[in-house]
């Protein structure tokens, strides 16, 4: 489902004199339907920089990034647009709204844009919001005002709305307590069921452990530095 | 709806667009084209282009050079090449164009609901009931109360005679809307409830945008892809979420390291 290779990655830092900094060289890597798998490396190994770029919001410098049968480094922005709405979801580390939009529809906004009857789509983030114990007082209020841990949970909530094929999961279990940590273990489980590929950063290694079957180290993907 | 048909014509392909003003350049061979159902916008400092090309794109300035080809229901069509009562016609049957000071998209003078109306009946509406029922049916979508119908803009609110800008460009089911820095000039909280409303509207009735703004939270949330431009040339383009977080152009790293937070 995602299948990446031979990718390389610089900053051009135009405003520093133009510094080039290579940041990621010969990265390659595979997600089967149904399996997840986990980054790791160090703290800017540049776990985060391949999954952006899996995204598509970080621009590759060559390689292919085969998501669904589309090359997202190479793709039209609108083909991108598509693969996000359809088979591509992503839970990042923070929650970005539109202010004032009540948290219900901000979790069903995914299935709205996909033509789901809006009714539907609002039973569907009412059941995931219960799930992960956003309590139902909450849900005509805009998530801004919420704790971070409830963000999370909305942001999460918003992630598993649709039934994505392929999924990017960026640290979905930090600052989240026991019970709802496994909540969230159990919805990326229960995506592996259905055929999700999931593409994971978790630095919680007993959440790891639980759902990643395999393991990638990025620090193998750091370009040799020319003395 | 139209968001998620997979068409293969654009609905405005923009080729080679140039306008001087004498020898200075308003905007210089700029190209794109637009899909059905994506929502475009347009970032740059003052003086950088944004304003001259939206206005040669809605036929309010005559281009030097280039072609604007819209998909009209008839089939794909030069805009620049028809005659001025064609044009005219056509921007009131699928264009729109908000303006950034709703002064100058509303007629003050005339109450609310007039507003809403007079746009109907320049497409053929001439049943006063139905007229007036479309109108309270806007403006109730645009989250101004029906109670209001019958007052003039004068008497709202900056974020109210926005809304009715609004209202009485979209009652005619256009397909292309032109905005004009829409939240400018707006409290940061109304800001947000027109972001939020037009977020809405072009997902449910399938419209295509193209937004000029100098506000990069504004583009981040409502628009799909987004172009840069300085000095009259479109410096950067791409993915909305690609420019913003991974700038290639010098000019466009300059303008996202500048705000404080996006």
């Amino acid at each position: 489902m995602i299948r990446i290779s031979g990718v390389s990655k610089n900053f051009t830092l135009h405003n520093q004199g133009g510094t080039v900094i290579p940041v990621m060289a010969g990265a390659a890597l595979e997600v089967a339907p149904g399996e997840c798998v986990g980054l790791i490396g160090a703290s800017g190994a540049g776990k985060s920089t391949l999954m952006r770029m899996v995204w598509g919001n970080y621009l590759a410098a060559s390689g292919s990034i085969m998501v669904g049968g589309l090359d997202v480094a190479k793709a039209e922005p609108r083909q991108i647009i598509a693969l996000r709405r359809v088979t591509l979801g992503y839970v990042s580390q923070f929650l970005r709204v539109v202010p004032r939009v009540p948290t219900l529809d901000v979790v069903a906004e995914p299935l709205l844009q996909l033509g789901v009857p809006q009714d539907q789509a609002r039973d569907r983030a009412a059941g995931l919001l219960a799930r992960l114990n956003i309590p139902q007082r909450l849900w005509s209020l805009s998530p801004t005002t919420f704790s971070g841990g409830e963000q999370q949970r909305v942001n999460i909530a918003r992630g598993f709305a649709h039934t994505y094929p392929a999924l990017l999961l960026d640290e979905p279990t930090a600052s989240l307590d026991a019970a709802n940590r496994e909540v969230v273990l159990s919805l990326i489980l229960e995506a592996k069921t259905r055929g999700a590929a999931i593409l994971g950063i978790f630095h919680d290694e007993g959440a790891r452990a639980r759902v990643c079957d395999r393991l990638v180290d990025v620090t193998g993907f750091t370009p040799k530095v020319a003395a | 709806m139209s968001r998620m048909e997979t068409l293969t014509t654009p609905l405005l392909q923009v080729e080679h667009l140039t306008k001087r003003y004498g020898t200075r350049i308003g905007c210089a061979d700029v190209s794109f084209d637009l899909w059905p159902g994506e929502v475009l916008g347009i970032v740059g400092e003052s003086g950088s282009g944004k304003s001259t090309l939206l206005s040669c794109l809605a036929g309010h300035l005559t281009p030097d050079q280039g072609r604007v080809i819209f998909d009209t229901r008839d089939g794909p069509r030069d805009v620049l090449a028809m005659g001025e009562p064609e044009r005219r016609r056509l921007s009131r049957s699928d264009w729109a164009f908000v303006h950034q000071n709703p002064r100058d998209g509303l007629r003050m003078g005339v109450t609310a609901g007039g507003n809403v109306g007079e746009r109907l009946m320049a497409v053929g509406a001439r049943h006063y009931g139905d007229i007036r029922a479309k109108a309270t049916d806007w403006l109730g979508r645009v989250e101004i109360a029906a109670e209001r119908i019958d007052d003039r803009p004068s008497a709202f609110s900056g974020g109210m005679q926005q809304r009715l800008q609004i209202a009485r460009n979209l009652v005619t089911g256009p397909r292309l809307v032109f905005m004009d820095e829409p939240t400018g000039g707006l409290d940061v909280s109304v800001q947000a409830r027109l972001l939020d409303l037009l977020r809405g509207l072009v997902r449910e009735m399938g419209l295509s945008a193209i937004i000029v703004t100098h506000d990069l939270a504004v583009v981040r949330l409502l628009a799909d892809r987004l172009m840069v431009m300085k000095g009259g040339h479109v410096v950067e383009s791409g993915l909305t979420d690609q420019v913003l977080d991974d700038p290639q152009h010098a000019y466009t790293q300059l303008l996202v390291s500048s705000v404080l937070q996006v």
